[in-house]
């Protein structure tokens, strides 16, 4: 411990990878993580099992294709074709369990950490402010990718059990084989996570400006439930194009043949700018800070 | 970062940052504010005009009553507060726009140790090294293994940080600043909520980074602490900086002309031996059961009356005493405490500032 050593350190390139891998492993090992992640693959099982009592007596499924029952999308067709629970499964978590379990990691990314006080020490040792924001958006958004699959794997999974695979009708009518349809399902799924970008990145930003993690996650997912609400109101017909969540089932587009980019076009850029305006309020937000906690 | 050799001589306090100018050299201090302020929303002014001069490997105290504004202080100097006026420099550089060059060099201990509850002790230190950009990873388990020994606690490295006392946690938060050759350390109350052994042995860890050349930047409120293991103190009251220098010159310059060293004698004969102590100029004598009490004089004045050849060391009070035929059992002076210090400047003892 001299003063010769300490002075000869440099730092080293590439250690925001070594911060983003300690920030993922942390996060993925903490409890409540596991518990999210635990109910949104119990969300394909409970659809799928409900799908299967509701049909298991013989019957002819669920009204026909058409789709005509005015539950979830993709429901109707998932008696005819087991991969049709991921799509069904998507459907159903994508307005509410994957955004919300997005608004409590990406509430509790900052403000978490600043209520234990450990912000302080990260920014001593120090880990750079604007550093820590990208690793912290970073680590939502793999939690992003990583619940939408366990989501569609888990659906995958309870699918095969419960119904018959083959080849793949897609929404226009033609036939696929079930490896093209898996593909087009691991799309979906990416289509998805993406669709997730703009409230990650509106929940970092509520994180930069409180010290209280509950809160935060409080205030993101209260956030997203207005916005759905006033994405339903017709009188508001003007303003939704540019909520968030007003493009996210357009995913099904990837079902079709040829597939229908426009508005899949549309959700992804109005995500990037979510993540843009959210992101750069949060940078100046937070490295202008004064950390009291 | 090495920085370039000093050019001339050294002076006494280097210009605050000149913009645009070359990285200053590290100088003598290892901290150095000209007056630093912030003010909070409101205009409160929680830290006013501070001119902190700590120099490089010193082990300096740091006091002041609860809400005085030393931690406000610590954090604008270890750049989690933006300063509202002027800057700190920190090792010669400028705090917080060298933060990244800074901090890596400085291990930090602020308001009490933070930890994740849900790792383990090892795992915390992993975590807050990954997060250092001049760590390298290669050399982590080692460099965690060394800090937990250091501060005792590797036998409890494996346990979950929630289920730790206070005093592992306290423990803990000196290892994580303690897991790179630091130049210098900033502990904020490090013996808070550790048992009397714990105090010992992180006194006595302080004392051997001082020795390895570390500058130590200590706040606490216990003096006897800052008496004990300290080469420099500064005194902070209400957000200004009340005095700063050595140990001993503190007490010589701030309790001044009111710095009387006390005596106490211990007899039977008490109103006797307070006659003989008032004619040798002692002043303030009192008696309460078999102890007298008094102040000495100044040691430039006079003991004793001016014109009869009087006593002029204290052994010599003690040879009036036994003259007079006083049966003296106890004899004792004792010098002004750092605490006597503190409370000459601020008043007020240790009440919470308001």
């Amino acid at each position: 411990m001299s003063q010769a050593e300490a002075v000869a350190r440099t730092p080293r390139p590439l250690w925001s990878l070594g911060l983003l891998r300690s920030e993922i492993a942390m996060t993925f090992r903490r409890w409540r993580t596991l518990a999210l992640l635990a109910v949104l693959a119990g969300v394909p099982v409970l659809v799928g099992v409900a799908v299967r009592i509701e049909t298991g007596d013989g019957g002819p499924g669920g009204g026909g294709g058409g789709g005509g029952e005015g539950g979830p999308a993709f429901l109707s067709q998932v008696t005819h074709h087991g991969l049709f629970l991921v799509f069904a499964s998507l459907a159903v978590t994508l307005p509410f369990f994957l955004p919300m379990s997005v608004g409590v990691i990406a509430g509790d990314s900052l403000a978490g950490e600043a209520h234990g006080g450990t912000l302080r020490y990260l920014l001593v040792a120090p880990a750079g402010r604007t550093r820590l924001l990208l690793v912290k958006y970073a680590t939502t958004l793999t939690f992003c990718l990583v619940s939408t699959l366990i989501v569609a794997l888990s659906a995958l999974a309870t699918g095969a059990l419960l119904f018959p695979l083959g080849e793949v009708t897609l929404l226009s009518g033609t036939s696929v084989s079930f490896g093209e349809g898996l593909l087009r399902a691991l799309a979906i799924a990416v289509a998805v996570a993406v669709s997730l970008a703009g409230v990650a990145a509106i929940g970092l930003f509520v994180s930069t400006l409180t010290t209280s993690g509950i809160a935060a996650m409080a205030t993101t997912v209260g956030l997203l439930i207005t916005v759905q609400i006033l994405d339903s109101l017709p009188q508001l017909h003007a303003l939704q194009p540019y909520l968030f969540p007003h493009y996210w089932l357009s995913f099904a587009d990837l079902l079709r043949d040829p597939v229908y980019w426009d508005q899949l076009e549309k959700n992804l850029g109005l995500q990037a700018l979510y993540a843009v305006v959210f992101g750069s309020a949060a940078w100046a937000r937070f490295t202008t800070r004064d950390i009291t906690a | 970062m090495p920085a370039p050799p000093a050019p001339g001589p050294d002076r006494m306090r280097p210009p605050v940052d000149e913009p645009g100018a070359m990285p200053a050299p590290a100088g003598e201090w290892a901290i150095e504010t000209q007056g630093l302020t912030k003010a909070y929303r409101g205009g409160r002014l929680a830290v006013d005009g501070l001119d902190l001069a700590v120099p490089r490997g010193s082990v300096f105290g740091f006091l002041g009553p609860n809400g005085c504004g030393k931690t406000t202080t610590i954090r604008m100097l270890m750049g989690l507060i933006e300063p509202t006026a002027d800057r700190a420099r920190v090792l010669g550089q400028p705090m917080p726009a060298a933060g990244r060059r800074v901090l890596p060099r400085v291990g930090a201990l602020i308001e009490g140790p933070a930890l994740y509850g849900f790792l383990s002790g090892r795992d915390n230190l992993r975590r807050f090294d990954a997060a250092d950009p001049a760590a390298d990873p290669r050399t982590r388990e080692a460099r965690v293994g060394r800090a937990l020994e250091r501060v005792g606690l590797a036998a409890a490295a494996g346990k979950k940080a929630r289920a730790y006392s206070l005093g592992m946690k306290q423990r803990l938060g000196l290892a994580a600043a303690l897991l790179q050759p630091r130049e210098l350390l900033v502990l904020d109350e490090p013996t808070n909520g550790l048992d009397p052994q714990g105090m010992r042995e992180i006194r006595a860890l302080v004392r051997e980074l001082a020795a390895d050349g570390t500058t130590v930047f200590l706040s606490s409120h216990l003096l006897d602490e800052i008496e004990q293991v300290c080469t420099h103190a500064a005194v902070m009251a209400r957000g200004r900086l009340l005095t700063q220098g050595t140990v001993a010159d503190l007490s010589a310059t701030v309790l001044g002309p009111h710095g009387h060293a006390g005596l106490t004698v211990i007899t039977p004969d008490t109103a006797e031996a307070a006659r003989v102590l008032k004619e040798c100029g002692v002043t303030g004598v009192e008696i309460t059961d078999d102890r007298v009490t008094g102040e000495l004089p100044p040691p430039d004045a006079p003991l004793g009356g001016a014109e009869d050849g009087a006593p002029r060391e204290i052994a010599e009070l003690n040879a009036a005493l036994v003259h007079a035929g006083v049966r003296v059992r106890g004899f004792g002076t004792a010098r002004p405490s750092l605490e006597d210090v503190f409370v000459a400047l601020t008043g007020e003892g240790f009440d919470v500032a308001g």
